[in-house]
């Protein structure tokens, strides 16, 4: 089985988010980039797992400028064969998608694996994306994944519950909760890293569809408002009177 | 070219964010001088269907086929892909929920269109380009997005923009797509959902404990606040890891992302990871011993105190005042 496993770059869950160049651009500096944590702790660890079990390869795939080899080489380090890096600073979800796609039009894949969204744009575009421009099969929010022979069955997320789905491959999945645990590269996998083949591939070309006009940082709370625990029926009264919420 | 707004029910009932999407789409279909069609894909009446009526939609498509009571994402977006060419239609609207997080993104790519997935307000147009703005970095900040392509997909945020009553009258229609086998590719074999119980993702109001609670044994104080207030439940992830609570419980950034108009916390912190997951709640309530604990920053209202002390006290206030209201 051969599995593509789609890593973004996503800063740091505790970054201070801010905006420069008149709030048109995120302010990129002193900012720890880590590779987007459901593509890393759900969607690349459970192919590892299917490939330490059935055998097969585990490529990841990133589109980015230079500065994703950092992502990368944690990827590689947490056990992925190799690595592709796509060179170009991607412009939308739909460009990385179309980038993707023509890749795997290219090298056969059996099956492609994204994280259920990234942590920065929040989209959960590329894998649905990927899916609808190979015409492959697509499944969101998957929190399993078993393969027996060439079927896949998996549990995606839906509202209320869960759902067991069916599919062949080639299909493409997003990652949520529960697809599997987390890993920490060990020692040997950190030094084996630096010498696992990263393939730079030249970009396709693609038309923009949308873009990014301006960044604006959310109103902040006034403040709370505190209430003593001795008085706890003054919060309810502030909750239907000033809030108006029940 | 109409606007088209895909609605999906809950168990052949309209809610809330369905009347949101039309009526937002409704809204953009003025803006550019044409009409909303509501498309759905469920058997319905043509009674239920009208109710989308009443935000703006002035046609209601009924596809109906034996095929379409399978979800799969790309069988979905491939019929919307045609019933989009039928119609002349350039414009598509979801819900941004599980759904349409499923069939959006595989519909862009069909149709060639820009796509803004979390919209939070009504697009203003420049031209052909459309302005609208979206939640990023988790809710941490906002982006301006423009769209260029001829093609557009909007999925909208529940409770970002309020539904609107219009006056107009929509007729039902039924709409014919011709699917053959090759076109499903997944296969739903089971669906498991909890009854009685209110979806978290759905709900008005949220009461969430962490650590604080101490044990697993002590949530009983928890689900009668979630029961007195007809809420769901929560938890942190702390919680959920060392499984006193069901992971399905679990709001945060690697978590489900919630906005409710009221989200309670009870004896959690504040991480900044679970912030992530919450901080589109209307109103936050946050009760903690601890008054440093960075919660009450993000927090509208809030009681420093011993939740054990506090929760009971604060149950017995909301069950008389449930009672006079």
């Amino acid at each position: 089985m051969k599995f593509l496993v789609c890593i973004s770059k996503a800063p740091d869950t505790t970054t201070k988010i801010a905006f420069t160049d008149n709030n048109t651009k995120f302010n990129n500096d002193k900012v720890v980039f880590i590779v987007n944590p459901y593509d890393e702790w759900y969607a690349l660890v459970r192919a590892l797992e299917l490939k330490e079990k059935l055998g097969g390869t585990v490529t990841v795939i990133n589109v980015g400028a230079a500065d994703t080899d950092a992502i990368i080489r944690k990827a590689l380090a947490i056990g992925a064969d190799d690595a592709v890096r796509i060179d170009a600073e991607p412009v939308d979800a739909m460009f990385v998608a179309k980038q993707i796609a023509e890749y795997v039009k290219e090298n056969a894949y059996d099956i492609v694996l994204c994280g259920k969204e990234t942590i920065d744009y929040n989209g959960s575009e590329v894998g649905g994306m990927i899916a609808g421009l190979l015409d492959w099969g697509f499944v969101s929010l998957a929190s399993s994944l078993e393969l027996n022979g060439n079927t896949a069955t998996l549990n995606r997320e839906i509202a209320g519950g869960h759902e067991t789905v069916e599919v062949t491959i080639p299909f493409v999945l997003s990652a949520a909760k529960g697809m599997a645990e987390a890993r920490i590269p060990n020692m040997r996998g950190i030094m084996a890293a630096r010498t696992k083949p990263v393939a730079v591939v030249a970009p396709s070309a693609s038309e923009n569809y949308t873009s990014i006009l301006s960044y604006e940082l959310p109103n902040d709370k006034t403040g709370v408002k505190l209430v003593s625990a001795d008085n706890v029926s003054e919060l309810v009264a502030l909750l239907h009177n000033e809030a108006k919420i029940i | 070219m109409p606007v088209l707004v895909f609605t999906e029910s809950a168990n052949g009932t309209f809610k809330k964010s369905n009347f949101e999407a039309v009526s937002y789409g409704a809204r953009i279909a003025t803006q550019l001088n044409t009409e909303a069609y509501v498309i759905d894909f469920e058997n319905l009446s043509d009674d239920v269907l009208k109710s989308l009526g009443d935000y703006g939609a002035t046609k209601v498509y009924r596809v109906a086929n034996e095929a379409l009571k399978n979800f799969d994402a790309g069988l979905f977006a491939k019929v919307l892909n045609d019933v989009a060419k039928k119609l002349n239609a350039a414009t598509v609207i979801f819900s941004f929920n599980y759904s349409g997080k499923a069939i959006a993104p595989v519909l862009a790519a069909k149709m060639n269109a820009g796509y803004v997935a979390g919209a939070i307000d009504i697009p203003v147009m420049e031209g052909r380009t459309m302005k609208i703005r979206k939640n990023v970095f988790s809710g941490k900040a906002i982006a301006l997005y423009a769209i260029h392509s001829e093609n557009k997909i909007i999925a909208l945020t529940s409770n970002t923009v309020a539904p609107e009553k219009t006056e107009n009258k929509c007729s039902v229609e039924n709409l014919e797509i011709t699917i053959t086998a090759t076109d499903s590719k997944v296969k739903v074999k089971e669906v498991v959902k909890a009854s009685g119980k209110i979806t978290l993702s759905d709900a008005d109001i949220v009461v969430s404990a962490g650590r604080g609670l101490k044990g697993p044994e002590n949530w009983g104080m928890v689900e009668e606040m979630a029961n007195i207030l007809g809420a769901a439940t929560a938890c942190s992830r702390p919680v959920a890891d060392i499984h006193w609570r069901p992971h399905e419980e679990h709001v945060g950034q690697t978590g489900l992302t919630v906005r409710p108009n009221l989200y309670i916390a009870l004896g959690i912190s504040g991480a900044i990871q679970h912030l992530a997951g919450v901080n589109g709640s209307k109103v936050i309530v946050v009760i903690n011993k601890d008054p440093e604990a960075p919660f009450f920053k993000a927090a509208d209202y809030g009681i420093v105190g011993d939740v054990f002390e506090v929760v009971p006290k604060l149950n017995e206030a909301f069950k008389k005042f449930k009672a006079g209201a």
